[in-house]
């Protein structure tokens, strides 16, 4: 397989940064930024990886089943996260889902019809104190209410047509 | 970047450079007293750092609150084998947001810190073990650390005392469990995030199997202060046997949330009211999580307690990862709970039984309560299922599911039953268990 010119730089500076013999470290790392390009986990991505760290594809898999953020399905090109932990759900987390799902009218771990939004329901991400808090891919919206949510999906739909 | 209004009652060790212009260069730090802790480290012997440590009675800030001296003194410094030094970046810990800003706007201080650790242990490598979730910070991390080395603050022979130092950023992909020190070196030897039976603890045997020194990513940051302005000053800052400040994550119903950094020992109800700006719309505080979601909660009346390890173990929670949790007269401890346990079911890695068995009936047990079909002995199961899991589990995700549980029915026991009173159904003992 062939990525990105940065992506390859990346793996190269990555798999150097373990003592030798322990490339099998880099497998995470590797997995989740080839994800960030690729969208998801692909069948041919975890033999890359395996061959790349000199690991068995086994070994691979029985990693991605852990990680909550690999994933084995495309995702939409924003994907929504919405924390509804306790921190963000005392502070309306839990209406901002239920709006999310009948906005988009999808639910879980699902995408929009176009592909352009799915949406995650996601345990802390660590905005307790800027509750509630949504994470679109990695990018961090703080104290959202359902009109300052409804003017996200906007801004990202407007994104996504320029 | 800041989320929230600085108070004015916070003491600034740690945040000291947040909110200056270009926070996270190695320019602002070097003019800011960065690095002089370092400097002053490499004067000194691993003995004489490791004690300047103990004596800042610097404990341990990821939740556990271990002194941290005492734990950098357990790594055996003349092991033929490589140490290493690993931050504990992997913050996950619900109502825990502090992690992210020291990193965010102060990076190099995290870095001393480590340099310091490497110093005091005789270490030549570290790695910060970030979250996959923060991955703006792996970003802010490496443009620091290759500055750090581009200044000659890592690499071959830093500054000319002959100490040569590498640092890597490492990420995860979405696991609390990584969390737990032993789960996250599997992690970060590219397994499933399980943890390992101790001892041999990581200071003997952690990463790839040699001496580990592996701390939270606040606990490093007070290291520079403390090596550069001696332990005493850092420990006269907080009480007795608890050192220093400490960033309070203040979320939930207060008027102004926000992280602060306050002296260790901060009574909690004026936490609340004075810094956090008290409780929006008049209503009465009700109950308060004093250090991350797996903390016993506290009433309203056991609030007047001084924040530090000691005096919240003393009314029996725990200080725990620094994350303050307020709950006012409206909240529902039925669905907190339920949300709580929900979060433990989802995280337990599934490794041990009691655990991966206990979390799924808790949270079970919850979900049939909060719908509706609940009956009165459920309240008590609840307890007995989470005290079979005290003690028993292979790390402290058991304990932690099981110590809100806990607290929840034996302090809201009333609410509880109100709530299965008004909210039960003749069909409630078909509700499945097994969902």
């Amino acid at each position: 397989m062939t990525f990105s010119p940065e992506l390859e730089a990346r793996f190269e500076k990555l798999l150097k940064s373990y003592p030798p013999g322990r490339t099998r470290s880099a497998v995470i790392p590797m997995l989740l930024y080839a994800q960030d390009e690729l969208g998801y986990v692909t069948r041919e991505l975890v033999e890359e990886v395996a061959r790349r760290c000199g690991v068995t594809p086994l070994q691979v898999d029985e990693v991605v089943s852990y990680y909550s953020m690999l994933r084995r399905k495309p995702a939409g090109k924003y994907h929504v996260q919405i924390c509804t932990n306790i921190s963000c759900l005392l502070r309306g987390a839990d209406k901002l889902w239920e709006h999310a799902t009948q906005k988009l009218g999808i639910g879980n771990k699902e995408v929009t019809p176009d592909g352009l939004i799915s949406l995650e329901e996601v345990e802390c991400i660590g905005a307790c104190s800027w509750a509630p808090a949504v994470q679109v891919n990695y990018d961090y919206h703080h104290g959202l209410t359902l009109e300052k949510f409804d003017q996200l999906l906007e801004s990202l739909k407007k994104s996504a047509v320029q | 970047m800041l989320y929230n209004e600085p108070s004015p009652l916070e003491v600034k060790v740690l945040t000291r450079r947040f909110g200056l212009p270009n926070s996270t260069s190695i320019d602002t730090y070097l003019a800011t007293d960065g690095y002089k802790g370092f400097l002053k480290a490499a004067s000194m012997t691993p003995e004489q750092i490791i004690d300047e440590v103990k004596i800042s009675n610097l404990r341990g800030r990821g939740g556990a609150g271990f002194p941290t001296g005492m734990k950098w003194a357990f790594v055996p410094r003349q092991s033929p084998k490589p140490k290493y030094v690993v931050v504990n970046a992997d913050e996950g810990e619900p109502g825990t947001c502090k992690d992210r800003l020291l990193m965010e706007n102060d990076p190099h201080q995290l870095i001393e810190g480590v340099l310091i650790a490497g110093l005091a242990v005789n270490a030549h490598a570290g790695y910060i073990y970030v979250r996959g979730e923060y991955r703006y910070l792996i970003d802010i991390l490496d443009g620091a650390i290759a500055e750090a080395y581009q200044h000659g603050w890592l690499g071959k022979n830093i500054q000319g005392t002959g100490f040569d130092f590498d640092l890597y950023t490492h990420t995860g992909a979405g696991s609390y469990e990584c969390g737990e020190e032993s789960a996250l070196l599997e992690s970060l030897e590219g397994k499933r995030g399980v943890p390992r039976i101790r001892p041999p603890f990581p200071a003997v045997a952690g990463l790839y199997q040699c001496p580990t020194v592996l701390n939270n990513v606040e606990t490093f940051c007070a290291i520079p202060a403390i090596l550069r302005d001696g332990g005493a000053a850092f420990a006269a800052l907080g009480t007795p046997k608890n050192g220093g400040t400490r960033l309070f994550c203040l979320s939930g119903h207060v008027n102004k949330p926000g992280v602060y950094e306050l002296p260790m020992g901060f009574n909690l109800l004026r936490m609340i009211h004075e810094v956090g700006g008290g409780i929006p719309n008049g209503k009465k505080l009700k109950a308060v999580i004093p250090g991350g979601s797996s903390c016993p909660v506290l009433r309203a009346e056991e609030c007047d307690v001084a924040m530090d390890f000691d005096s919240v173990a003393k009314i029996g929670s725990m200080l725990g990862s620094g994350g303050v949790i307020v709950m006012d007269e409206d909240t529902c401890m039925v669905t907190a709970l339920w949300r709580i346990m929900r979060f433990y079911q989802h995280e337990s890695c599934g490794w041990c039984i009691p655990c991966r068995e206990g979390t799924t009936w808790l949270k079970n047990l919850m979900t049939r309560i909060l719908q509706g079909g609940g009956v009165p002995a459920d309240v008590d199961l609840v307890g007995d299922v989470a005290r079979n899991m005290l003690g028993r589990t292979f790390c402290p995700l058991g304990d932690a599911a099981a110590m809100p549980a806990i607290s929840f029915v034996t302090k809201f026991r009333d609410e509880f039953e109100q709530y299965l009173k008004k909210h039960s159904s003749p069909v409630a003992e078909l509700v499945s268990l097994g969902a």
